[in-house]
């Protein structure tokens, strides 16, 4: 039995919705929700990943080594502002973001 | 062989992915993250992409997921508050992740089995002499240099607005400055006193 293209895609696509299935159940916890987000951005990797493997073109994972270097920069400047708001609010409640602005 | 490897990578990380948005405890929803990411590795190496395997390991387990550990420990939190929407959102949730599951999965299916990938059954074979890795640089080096150092332009612009995020000045820490201790003379920094017998030192 080989594995093809549409094996790698069916797993990328269950860990998208996954993804988009955590946001929605942890709405409160932020870090529920940055930690779906790297889900469905590795998700999105593996299909970019497999695209390029089964066209026998290496752009692909050139554009996987982009899309992990802007999820890292995501990572760190999400955190940071997680870290900032817990130091000014005392929890991390999403809902009462809304104070931040103007 | 290869069939095997893949279902066992591709049932332990879509496993473990439902595990990081339903376990209780956060810290064990970034120890599952780390299990996906280490099968998403073992899957990218089954696609021949060794070098985006080691990538994904070092930078997210070894610094990604770390952080998130470092900051779910650090922020003090009652993660059990957060849990009473689960119920209420699961319907919904459910309704749109099972709609966008079948839509997701149609359009591979469509892609995969007449797309300009179908011809190729087999995953790109690495040409003789040639690693991934050398496959990789020769690419990304030459017709994707610009963005090569835009993307490290990324990464510099979010360190700096992290630092500067998370930076904060405190008062009434006592800190070295360099510039006053130079600065400071005999004159400054001692008075000659006449102390009269008998009598002590005022100040």
């Amino acid at each position: 039995m080989t594995i093809g293209l549409a094996h790698y895609l069916t797993v990328a696509a269950i860990l998208f919705t996954i993804g988009v299935f955590g946001i929605f159940v942890n709405r409160k916890n932020v870090i529920i929700i940055m930690m779906s987000i790297e889900l469905i951005l590795l998700a999105v990797n593996i299909n970019l990943v497999a695209f390029s493997a089964f066209l026998h073109d290496v752009v692909g994972q050139i554009y996987a080594m982009f899309v992990l270097t802007v999820a890292a920069a995501e990572a760190a400047v999400g955190l940071a502002i997680l870290v900032t708001y817990f130091r000014n609010r005392g929890d991390i409640a999403v809902d009462g973001a809304s104070m931040m602005k103007g | 062989m290869q069939a095997v490897a893949f279902y066992i990578l591709a049932l332990v990380s879509v496993a473990a992915a439902f595990l990081v948005i339903t376990a209780k405890n956060p810290v064990h929803s970034v120890l599952y993250l780390i299990t996906v990411f280490f099968s998403a590795a073992g899957l990218f190496v089954l696609l021949g992409a060794e070098f985006l395997a080691m990538l994904l390991v070092v930078v997210y387990v070894g610094a990604v997921a770390v952080l998130f550990l470092f900051v779910v420990m650090m922020l003090d939190v009652d993660f059990a508050q957060f849990r009473e929407g689960f119920a209420r959102y699961l319907p919904l949730g459910g309704v749109v992740g099972a709609v966008l599951l079948t839509e997701i999965i149609l359009v591979a299916m469509t892609v995969a089995h007449t797309g300009a990938a179908a011809k190729n059954a087999l995953p790109m074979a690495s040409a003789p002499g040639v690693s991934n890795t050398e496959a990789i640089g020769q690419v990304l080096y030459t017709d994707y240099f610009y963005l090569f150092q835009a993307s490290g332009l990324v990464l510099l612009v979010a360190m700096i607005g992290a630092i500067v995020l998370t930076l904060r000045h405190r008062p009434g820490v006592r800190r070295q400055n360099i510039a006053k201790q130079v600065a400071r003379t005999p004159k400054t920094g001692m008075t000659i006193v006449q102390i009269k017998p008998g009598e002590g030192v005022s100040e």
